[in-house]
């Protein structure tokens, strides 16, 4: 409220005009975004505490819950005959935790929007920050696991060595491919409300043309023509680098490292770029 | 913060209007300085909804109306080609029936919708609160959603914990700010609204129906609050549908109809005009129906 000799009148000008399905301002935009950064963590934070606040074994079900489906896809591959002892274990459990986390960010990323009725009419914000924040809560949800993951790796004794770290890399290029999606996701649903119906099955498919259930170099034996098709799969780098590094301790090929990268980078862009293009028609859509 | 050496270019209340009981206008309010351009100016807007036909829009109806080869989009003109002007100071008053389009307007004021036409400059931080901005998640308590709510205006954190606390405290809803809001009253939803609106240190105000909120001595407070508000904030809008609140607090008003403008006058005008209106479309309708 300063008001000096000379005042700028448009220093705090905001100027509300129509648009044609274009990008907003990137510059002021991204400032926003990041001003409001807090925001996202505390709408994931208490939406946590607000999902665990009636039950008891809440938290003890996020843990649980992949164990148990892990378990259960070990005791189904050995009885269709694939075999393998704790290590085989370990890796379908590793595998179908930063599965989990992946899926379960892409499917409440895509609710995050159109679930977000009141905050979306009567705010003004980045609406990035809503698929974030869905992000966020998925990566909390996933940190329980990685306890449970390190126990199944010390039952399964790999060679242990610093290089197994590197898995990290893939999970922080992972969780960039999340956010893409979960981006995508969150508008297409405003569009489709039947998007996040479909996506449990579009998803289940996914995890299983994913090396989680195989490992990546079993992929020309399992799909021999399907071979090059299958390692387009975003899922076959990032998971596959993941399982490769922190189970066995063995770099993946460049080519992993190049595409997990590139998919990260090109589904963050595009993902967060054509939810933009549409956040300002959210408003008049929920 | 307030110059007196500018001419307020508001239009002034004439003397023989009818005044309630309560003092009007006791406030010192700000004047725009020499050459400031209006606080809000919009300029011919248009506000379009498009809708779906259908309520909820899944694939198998768009699939249905492909084949038939029908367009999903029905417009609703909710606010049409609107023009004026807020200079600093002034407490814009917005009347009309349900379905004028006042919420509409505001929303677009506040920057949550985008104008279909025209072009709206707004100078200054709006408190983009409006009427039950909290309370989006049930479950968490009054406080947690005061923070979000906060957070989400972009205020730093520290500053919204701060304010939570002046926030219960002027509410009046004492402990229930700690529990979920799916046990509150609907009152005491209200009060938690209209008291985070006003506590957000706005440069422009924007509150929709709230002053339905609570019982006599909380809008008495509330009153209080938003005259005490003006000497700070640069202009203030109203919706509401008690015309007595509108007359004792706003200097300036607007009357919308159908989401076209159909007065920009005094409070006291505009009341007297839709007032009659009402009661010539009442008994119209009556008539319609006998």
């Amino acid at each position: 409220m300063a008001q000096q000799n000379a005042p700028d009148w448009d220093a705090e000008l905001q100027v509300y005009e129509p648009h044609r399905a274009g990008l907003p301002a990137l510059r002021p935009y991204f400032r926003d975004l990041w001003g409001r950064l807090p925001f996202a963590a505390e709408f994931s934070r208490s939406g946590i505490k607000a999902a665990h606040s009636q039950t008891v074994f809440g938290q003890i079900w996020l843990v649980l819950n992949p164990t148990l489906l892990a378990a259960v896809y070990f005791f189904l591959i050995n009885v269709l005959g694939g075999g393998g002892g704790m290590e085989r274990f370990a890796h379908i459990a590793g595998g179908i935790f930063v599965f989990y986390y992946f899926s379960g960010a892409v499917a409440s990323g895509a609710t995050s929007v159109t679930g977000g009725g009141r905050l979306i009419l009567n705010m003004a914000f980045p609406r990035l920050l809503m698929p974030l924040a869905a992000v966020r809560t998925a990566f909390f949800r996933f940190l329980p696991t990685i306890p449970v993951y390190l126990l199944l790796l010390i039952l399964a004794q790999p060679p242990w060595s610093f290089t197994m770290l590197l898995g990290f890399v893939f999970l922080i290029m992972l969780t960039l491919f999340s956010m893409g999606m979960a981006a995508l996701f969150a508008a297409v649903q405003v569009y489709f409300r039947d998007t996040s119906s479909f996506l449990p099955y579009f998803l289940r498919i996914w995890l299983y043309v994913s090396p989680v259930l195989w490992y990546p170099e079993q992929a020309r034996e399992k799909f021999p023509d399907l071979a090059n098709l299958m390692e387009l799969n975003p899922l076959y780098s990032l998971i596959g680098g993941w399982s490769d590094l922190t189970l066995r301790g063995v770099v993946p090929p460049t080519s992993m490292w190049v595409a997990g990268a590139a998919w990260a980078v090109v589904s963050l862009v595009l993902g967060s770029l054509f939810f933009m293009s549409r956040e300002r028609d959210f408003a008049v859509r929920i | 913060m307030i110059s007196l050496s500018a001419s307020s270019t508001e239009p002034q209340t004439p003397a023989s209007a009818p005044v309630p009981e309560t003092p009007k206008k006791v406030v010192l309010r700000q004047k725009p300085l020499p050459g400031e351009p209006p606080t809000v100016r919009v300029q011919n807007v248009s506000i379009t909804y498009r809708t779906t036909f259908e309520k909820v829009p899944t694939f198998k109806s768009a699939i249905v109306r492909l084949g038939r080869g029908e367009r999903a989009i029905r417009e609703v003109h909710a606010v049409r080609d609107i023009s004026f002007e807020v200079p600093r100071g002034t407490a814009m008053g917005i009347i009309g029936a349900n379905g004028a389009g006042k919420s509409t307007l505001m929303r677009a004021l506040a920057g949550v919708l985008p104008p279909t036409k025209g072009r709206i400059e707004v100078r200054g931080k709006i408190s983009s609160l409006l009427a039950l901005g909290v309370g989006f998640n049930g479950q968490l308590s009054g406080r947690e959603n005061v923070i979000l709510g906060g957070l989400a205006a972009g205020l730093p954190r520290s500053e919204v914990e701060k304010r939570a606390d002046q926030i219960a405290e002027f509410a009046e809803i004492g402990d229930f700010m700690d529990l979920p809001m799916r046990t509150y009253s609907s009152g005491m939803f209200q009060r938690l609204a209209f008291s985070v609106s006003v506590h957000m240190d706005p440069d422009i105000l924007l509150i929709d129906e709230a002053l339905s909120a609570g019982d006599a001595s909380f809008k008495v407070k509330s009153a209080a609050k938003m005259q005490e508000l003006m000497e700070s904030a640069r202009a203030m809008f109203l919706v509401s549908h008690s015309l007595a609140a509108i007359q004792q607090m706003c200097t300036d008003c607007i009357w919308i109809h159908k989401g076209r403008l159909m007065m920009h006058d005094t409070p006291e005008k505009c009341i007297a005009a839709y007032t009659k209106f009402l009661e010539v479309g009442e008994e119209a309708f009556t008539f319609d129906d006998l």
